[in-house]
């Protein structure tokens, strides 16, 4: 019985191992496409070919056409890829196929395709279905293949559901197509909380417009955005669902109510508050009550942002003099100054990694952005001589990051790579769009 | 000797008459007082009621412009006070960039505000604070309520009741002057004042 135990034991140990083994060999294969630590050092050439219309039905050859392009401008999205001209194209799959038998990858070999994603459409009696491959035309590979039926019209839905495993599968992080951007929007009305998709589509106004909205901030759960307004005429934190659009109070204590960060497991919520007389981090409940005081110094402590797994949180203090950025271990208490270079480093925002934090920094009269290595403290600069650019925030992939600049005239909303490529507009919108909050990934 | 006794007697009534009629000529001499600008009027003409009408009226002529001397300096009294109200609201602290420390100005126009607030107990006060446009919008609304703070605490240490004082931020949200130069900037840097309801 001892003896038989103990090789079941070595049995499981040796079964681990392998199992380890394989997971450490497959993680190394998968995410070679795009060099991690400089992913967009250099954009893989991809070619997005027409979908193949799969029946006879009418419908297909538009949505067809329009979900491959929906499906390139994506990918295109991202910063990751380079798209190959439709004109360069030596076969068409929409014709030929799109299987793995049909395709000759010599010919996108030739074209200097790294990748190759064909997909192909079939709609029938009201129901779509779509398929999708990925490969890798120099190893003639096969690396994601999908199918997606729904009896809605989702192209949309279903070409983003792809991109995510095309990325997840390149890159091993998930979660941009599915997540949304909260920020105030102001316009002769008022200011006013608004959504909008990873790509600025799918605007929505969730509140009603008021002379003053700071500091919209997601729930992790997706279901509802904490924003401080002057609904009363002071500044208190409200909560509003984002189906619902219900809004609830959530603090309204005596001075100040700024700056609310949802915890990441979405336990409470911390929030600068000035009830005692001072500008202080306070650690709320989900109700909105003192769960306790987490900073504590004379002068301005604002803006926490709390690491991904929880256990420490940045903030801006004017302990100094002038505003820096700080980190606290909440367990320990320990708090140390991160940011050196400068005069003004306000707004953070800790990257879903856990390894950098990007913020907001003032040098000769005007702010951009940088990111500074949580470890060793090194600071990169991401925007330059282009207006005002401020209240950085990440995707939850930690791919790319949004925030407002005033480079056109008034504010506006843009995205960047998270190394500060491909800068440009998320989304057309009259007056000014500021403080952007991207949303963490759906169902962490 | 009765001839003698009837000359006597006429003598007597004369006196006597001509005593009565010095005793009503007294009479009707005018008193002190009444109305000597009109001679030719007979004051025995005016009934007693007409008098008392008439020394009404006098009284309320009196009367009215006690009254309205006692308005004009009450009033008088009222511009210096509303005069007063508006200075401690017009009369703005002003702060240096990313900094909320009172100057040595910034203490002398809280000294007269403390002045007014001693005087006047039963007014209370909102202490708003604002920054310039530069900056970050959620710094500047802790920025804001730092400037409130610091001069609330300043009022409140010269011995004025805390519960009179209350702030409020609005960052950069609500500026005193528009333009993007040193001299908006400078003027934007404030804390003003609201008199509110007292709780």
């Amino acid at each position: 019985m001892k003896k038989s135990s103990r090789v079941f034991f070595k049995i499981i140990a040796c079964a681990w191992i392998l199992v380890l083994a394989a997971i450490c060999q497959t993680s190394a294969a998968d995410y070679d496409y795009i060099n991690i630590s400089e992913p967009f050092s250099r954009k893989v050439p991809i070619a997005v070919p027409v979908f193949k219309s799969m029946s006879v039905a009418p419908e297909e050859e538009e949505i067809a056409r329009d979900a491959a392009g929906q499906l390139a401008e994506a990918l295109a999205y991202t910063g990751y890829f380079k798209l190959i001209d439709h004109g360069a194209f030596l076969e068409q799959p929409a014709e030929k196929g799109v299987t793995m038998e049909a395709l000759n990858f010599k010919n996108w070999r030739d074209i200097g395709a790294e990748l190759l994603i064909t997909g192909g459409v079939r709609y029938e009696a009201g129901v779509l279905q779509m398929e999708f491959r990925l490969f890798d035309p120099f190893r003639a590979e096969l690396l994601v293949g999908k199918r997606y039926t729904s009896p809605a019209d989702d192209v949309r839905q279903m070409v983003l559901r792809f991109a995510d495993q095309v990325i997840a599968r390149l890159t091993g992080r998930q979660g941009l197509f599915d997540s949304r951007i909260a920020f105030v929007g102001a316009d002769a009305d008022g200011k006013a909380v608004y959504t909008c998709d990873f790509d600025g589509r799918n605007l929505r106004r969730l509140t009603k417009p008021q002379p003053i909205v700071v500091g919209p901030a997601w729930h992790p759960n997706l279901g509802s955005i904490a924003y401080t307004a002057y609904t009363d005429d002071r500044p208190e934190i409200y909560s509003v669902n984002t189906s619902s659009q219900e809004v609830t109070k959530l603090a309204d204590f005596e001075g100040i109510n700024i700056t609310p960060a949802w915890l990441p497991d979405g336990s409470g919520l911390a929030a600068t508050l000035a009830f005692e007389g001072d500008e202080e981090i306070y650690l709320l409940t989900r109700e909105g009550k003192v769960d306790k005081r987490l900073t504590k110094s004379w002068g301005v402590d604002v803006s926490p942002s709390f690491s991904p797994d929880g256990k420490k949180m940045v903030f801006v203090s004017s302990r100094s003099g002038s505003p820096q950025l700080y980190v606290k271990e909440i367990s320990s208490g320990r708090i140390r100054r991160l940011t050196y270079e400068g005069r003004y480093n306000t707004q953070p925002d800790w990257s879903p990694g856990g390894d950098r934090i990007v913020y907001s920094g003032m040098k000769d009269g005007s702010i951009d952005i940088y990111v500074v290595d949580v470890n060793t403290g090194e600071v990169s600069r991401l925007t330059r001589q282009a207006g005002d650019n401020e209240a950085p925030s990440w995707s939850p992939d930690g791919s790319m990051i949004v925030f407002s600049s005033t480079r056109t005239g008034s504010s506006k909303l843009f995205v960047m790579t998270a190394s500060g490529t491909d800068q440009r507009k998320l989304l057309d919108m009259d007056g000014k769009q500021q403080l952007p909050d991207w949303s963490p990934a759906r169902g962490n | 000797m009765l001839k003698k006794n009837h000359i006597q007697s006429l003598l007597l009534c004369m006196l006597v008459l001509s005593l009565v009629m010095v005793v009503s000529c007294g009479k009707q001499a005018p008193g002190p007082g009444e109305a000597a600008d009109e001679p030719g009027m007979s004051e025995s003409e005016l009934s007693d009621a007409e008098r008392a009408a008439r020394e009404a009226e006098r009284q309320a002529a009196i009367e009215e412009q006690e009254i309205e001397a006692r308005r004009k300096a009450e009033q008088e009294a009222g511009q210096t006070e509303a005069e007063a109200r508006e200075q401690f609201v017009n009369e703005k602290v002003y702060f240096g960039f990313d900094d909320s420390a009172l100057s040595p100005e910034a203490r002398d126009a809280l000294r007269d505000k403390i002045e007014w607030l001693r005087a006047n107990p039963d007014q209370c006060v909102i202490i708003e604070g604002h920054c310039d446009e530069r900056g970050t919008d959620e710094y500047n609304l802790a920025l804001g309520s730092r400037r409130a703070e610091s001069v609330k605490s300043f009022i409140v240490k010269s011995g004025i009741d805390a519960s009179r004082l209350s702030t409020i931020s609005y960052g950069e949200e609500r500026p005193a002057v528009e333009g993007s130069n040193e001299e908006a900037w400078a003027k934007n840097r404030r804390a003003e004042f609201q008199f509110t309801r007292c709780r």
